[in-house]
């Protein structure tokens, strides 16, 4: 709780200097008016629309993305012949910021969710690659072997040594990538795309409605933290208890 | 159906049957560097050959040939008379680094289970199977239990347990007892041995420790280094009846301990 000390504080200064001032702004609004304005995007769910489109391209990007990283990565880290002849095409590719592939994806689908989930799932797709890899190289190497001896077949190795194993840090990939998504999503939808919550805070900056753009972005935050949150919790339900205790 | 494995098989007559395990001049070598040259050896069905030498000599690179994990650059490694083609399904292997070999997130009984599903045995057998086969390391209490939550010895047993669930003719053993303390050690020793007379298992020891090469062994096989080859076989003289205390003070055991003592001294030097 001593976290939530210094943001509260913060605001309550900013709003007594708004109120002791009188704050008038096109550009600046004061707490008040920005909870105002949040409860009124709630209360006529315009929020929650845009914030379901968002979420959705975002997870559905997620799930492309990172989906055919971590399988691309599991083979690569599995079959280090594969992993030699990808790793040019890789490494060339992976700089490439996701906001660079926007005006190829939009000649490609135009406006919409398909634009913004092919931008997220090439955002996520390196960092899972990259990730997933790492950690099938990194298992030890004395598994190999024992699977070799009991003559478990390469798809009997994978479900039962190699993906249980590589479950964890599979896992917190995952997290990474989810943040990498919400926060692509968004991008997408400031730079180009005319839906979701990025576009309904550049919406609001455009139209002079600060609290609203303020609103917006609190709830952004807000999605964001809560997002990791239900990650972490998961996380810890998942792996921290039980057989890996 | 009774397990294969509590048949009790007869004591080999090495001298006469034909052997089942052929090293004919074998080689291995790693680029420019020779790590084994020249390796014949005969092991003969329901043997157990302890494997001694200098640290870095190849005794674990011996065993990974004829485990199937190696090809040999020169000769031929062959089993029951044909060639070993990689890892044989009645070749076992414990390994030394018991905490890696096993899966953290099964039980003893999941993990015994491992080798049974490779082996695609159904469902509905493998219970009883498991049962038997924990009990035989006396883990029978314990199936329930992770890794974690075991001890050095009881994880090395679980390892034992889950190799003879490959219903083995051969199993091989890279210093399976080399992290454990004496005690331990000395009792696992025991356990071995009663294991391998009841199933008849022929077994490949490597060893640091001489006097467990002498303990468990019906023969010791010394390495000499540089390049690894196979420098004296010596036959273990003593009753196939063994106990930790008298064996050991057995005059045999000491002239055999001296012996191999004074080579690794050599060997090493
Ligand atoms: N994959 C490999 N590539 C190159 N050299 C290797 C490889 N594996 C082992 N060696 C070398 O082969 C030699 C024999 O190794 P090995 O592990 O068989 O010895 P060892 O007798 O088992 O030693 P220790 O008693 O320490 O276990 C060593 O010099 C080692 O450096
Ligand atoms: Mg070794």
């Amino acid at each position: 709780m001593k976290g939530a000390v210094l943001p509260l504080g913060l605001v309550l200064a900013w709003q007594g200097t708004a109120t002791v001032f009188g704050l008038q702004s096109d550009t600046l609004s004061d707490p008040l008016q920005v909870l105002a304005a949040l409860a009124a995007g709630l209360g006529d769910a315009s929020i929650l629309r845009a914030t379901v489109q968002t979420v959705g391209a975002a997870a559905a990007g997620l799930m492309l993305g990172a989906g055919l990283g971590a399988v691309t990565g599991l083979v690569c880290g599995l079959l280090p012949v594969l992993s030699r002849l990808l790793r040019l095409l890789i490494e060339v590719l992976r700089p490439v910021p996701a906001v660079a592939m926007i005006p190829i994806a939009l000649l490609v689908f135009g406006f919409g969710a398909r634009l913004e989930i092919s931008v997220v799932g090439f955002a996520c797709f390196f960092p899972m690659l990259i990730l997933t890899e790492t950690a099938v190289r990194g298992l030890h190497p004395l598994g190999r072997d024992v699977a070799r001896m009991l003559r478990l077949s390469l798809p009997q190795r994978v479900v039962k040594m190699v993906l249980p194993a590589i479950l964890p840090r599979l896992f917190v990939a995952l997290r990474l990538c989810a943040g990498i998504a919400l926060i692509v999503a968004v991008t997408v939808e400031i730079s180009s795309n005319p839906m979701g919550l990025g576009y309904r805070l550049m919406l609001a900056g455009q139209s002079m409605r600060p609290a609203d753009m303020f609103a917006t972005l609190l709830w952004i935050g807000l999605l964001g933290w809560g997002l990791n949150l239900a990650l972490v919790r998961a996380e810890h339900w998942l792996f921290a208890t039980g057989a890996r205790a | 159906m009774p397990a294969q494995i509590l048949k009790v098989a007869p004591r080999p007559q090495p001298v006469t049957a034909a052997p089942l395990i052929r090293f004919a001049g074998v080689g291995l070598s790693f680029g420019r560097t020779e790590i084994l040259r020249g390796i014949d050896l005969e092991i003969a069905a329901g043997e157990f050959v302890s494997v001694i030498g200098p640290s870095g000599c190849g005794k674990t690179t011996l065993l990974r040939l004829l485990a199937g994990l190696q090809k040999p650059s020169a000769g031929q490694v062959s089993m029951a008379g044909r060639p070993l083609r990689g890892p044989a399904p009645d070749i076992a292997v414990v390994f030394q680094d018991y905490a890696n070999a096993l899966l953290p997130w099964r039980t003893a009984a999941g993990n015994v289970a491992l080798a049974l599903e490779a082996r695609g045995v159904p469902r509905p057998e493998r219970a009883a199977r498991i049962a038997e086969l924990l009990q035989m390391v006396g883990l029978g209490a314990h199936a329930e239990r992770f890794p974690a939550q075991m001890s050095g010895g009881m994880q090395q047993r679980l390892q034992i347990a889950r190799c003879l669930a490959q219903d083995p003719s051969v199993l091989l053993m890279d210093e399976p007892f080399g992290a454990l303390d004496a005690m331990t050690r000395h009792k696992l020793q025991d356990e071995l041995r009663g294991i391998v007379r009841r199933t008849g298992v022929t077994a490949f020891f490597v060893t640091h420790d001489l006097e467990e090469a002498i303990y468990l062994g019906d023969r010791v096989i010394a390495l000499a280094p540089h390049p690894g080859r196979i420098a004296h076989s010596f036959p273990v003289t003593l009753p196939p009846q063994r106990d930790q205390l008298s064996t050991r003070e057995d005059p045999a055991f000491l002239a055999l301990r001296r012996a191999l003592f004074d080579f690794i001294q050599e060997a090493s030097a």
